[in-house]
């Protein structure tokens, strides 16, 4: 675990800290009950963790750690049907890495590349196009996934299959969108978020001016938020300045990458790929409307889906398995009845073990594990 | 995937395609540029830019000094190791 003393910066991550706890301190003597913050991102949640950050904050404040890692909201029916596609003996199916483990109903990739099923992992759907020009007796099949941050690149990709007129390459789209999802939560009876940490990476391709409903409507302050830990602690005093002055808007504390307007090129090739979904379904928090995009018509021969007839099987995850509340924010990873025991990093029966952005595996990696067991044992969890 | 790492333009590749190579704490391959270079400008122009990758996309531009604090930062937190090696394995284009 790492303490300030370790952070880059030490004076400057103390001197956060006390900043923090002073307007903390004033904030919970008004309310009287703890202020819920959300940081919506995986990537933040790792940041974290990593950093012991929540150590570091009083009582009075509380991170809800939000569904913001795209591995882990991937419902198994989706991975049932990249195993379906893998396992034909035409496709040639490439992946991220990340998504690789991510239990199915039945199997997860790793298991069906094991199997004999040709799934080869990527770094980039530049690399998985470079394998459709070459074995062009194949179909190459791309696993396009993530937020907003990736969907420039896959449809960047769209474009250049199409204008080089490859007829071997498709997507299995998975995109997912965050307004519509941060939306959702701010809707969502069982969540009381106060204010949110918004993706540094995703308003680098969407911009500030998506977010402002969060305001606007909800009343709620946002920050878009950078990765590194003295970047969290800055943004969550802005959160508690606005707050405690009685405000609420956008601030940008990651303007070193983040452009207000977003990133037009990014922007334009998604609009010209992809359109949104009616709705789209998350592990564990079920379906959220418009939360998920799809290729448009013109770009049909590049869609896997319609290419291959998939009908988007639901499959509910396994009884044992509380995703669907921690990612809620109503119980924390290690009040799950599997925790540690039966779901592990090693073997994951949820997918917020699987990834290291996953608050479970976070919470496994880098928690107290012996503080953990007292918890679990003070509050009743049987192990 | 969602993270990204700081690398340094060093080359256009083709561009017409906006196809460049990077330089990312010395292992080298071809990415897209599409997002970093603005309309109407000579995507040579963009030689020597530090930019931030993701997933073999040129996704924003950053300062040097801050592309090598964030490389140190990934470095010191064993998590750049992942990313290159994934880069590397597909660096032939
Ligand atoms: S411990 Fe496993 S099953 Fe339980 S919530 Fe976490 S990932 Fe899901």
């Amino acid at each position: 675990m790492k303490y300030v003393d370790e952070f880059r910066d030490p004076e400057r991550a103390a001197a956060l800290q006390q900043r923090i706890k002073h307007l903390a301190a004033q904030i919970f003597a008004r309310r009287g009950r703890p202020l819920q913050l959300m940081e919506f991102c995986g990537g933040h949640t790792h940041t974290i963790f990593r950093y012991g950050i929540e150590q570091l904050l009083p009582d009075s404040i509380e991170l809800v750690h939000g569904p913001g890692c795209p591995v882990c909201v991937l419902p198994r029916g989706r991975v049932d049907d990249c195993v379906a596609l893998a396992q034909r003996p035409e496709v040639i199916f490439t992946t991220f890495g990340d998504a690789m483990r991510v239990p199915g109903s039945r199997q997860s990739l790793l298991e069906a590349k094991a199997a004999g099923a040709d799934v080869r992992m990527v770094y980039s759907p530049l690399d998985a196009l470079a394998l459709a020009r070459k074995h062009p007796s194949r179909e190459v099949i791309f696993f396009a996934l993530g937020f907003e941050t990736t969907m420039p690149s896959t449809a960047l990709t769209v474009l250049r299959a199409a204008g080089e007129n490859i007829g071997n390459f498709s997507l299995f789209c998975n995109h997912i969108t965050t307004v519509p999802t941060i939306k959702a939560i701010l809707d969502s009876a069982d969540m009381k978020i106060d204010g949110f940490l918004a993706p540094g990476h995703v308003s680098m391709v969407v911009g500030e001016t998506p977010f402002h409903f969060v305001c606007d409507h909800y009343h709620k302050p946002l920050v878009i938020t950078g990765f590194e830990p003295l970047d969290i602690l800055q943004s969550l005093w802005m959160l508690l300045r606005q707050i405690h002055g009685g405000y609420c808007s956008v601030e940008n504390q990651y303007s070193r990458v983040v452009a207000s307007g977003g990133n037009d090129a990014g922007l334009n090739a998604i609009h010209q790929v992809f359109e949104l979904r009616e709705y789209f379904e998350w592990r564990g928090l079920g379906s959220i409307d418009h939360s998920g995009v799809r290729i448009r018509e013109q770009y049909a021969a590049f869609d896997a889906e319609r290419k291959f007839s998939l009908v988007n099987l639901q499959i509910a995850d396994p009884k044992s398995c509380q995703c669907g509340e921690v990612l809620k924010g109503v119980i924390r990873p290690w009040q799950c009845k599997v925790f540690g025991e039966q779901c592990n990093p090693q073997k994951p029966l949820g997918a917020l073990m699987v990834s290291s952005e996953g608050a479970c595996a976070a919470y496994y990696n880098f928690g107290d594990q012996q503080a953990l067991i007292r918890l679990r044992e003070e509050n009743g969890v049987s192990v | 995937m969602c993270l990204g790492i700081p690398g340094r333009i060093v080359a256009i590749t083709d561009a017409d395609k906006l196809m460049a190579r990077v330089d990312v704490a010395g292992v080298q391959r071809e990415i897209n540029i599409a997002c970093v270079v603005d309309p109407g400008q000579a995507p040579d122009s963009i030689i020597g830019t530090w930019v931030l990758v993701h997933v073999g996309f040129a996704m924003s531009r950053i300062d040097e000094q801050e592309a090598q604090k964030t490389l140190q930062l990934l470095a010191e937190l064993g998590e750049m190791q992942e990313e290159l090696t994934a880069m590397q394995s597909t660096a032939q284009p």
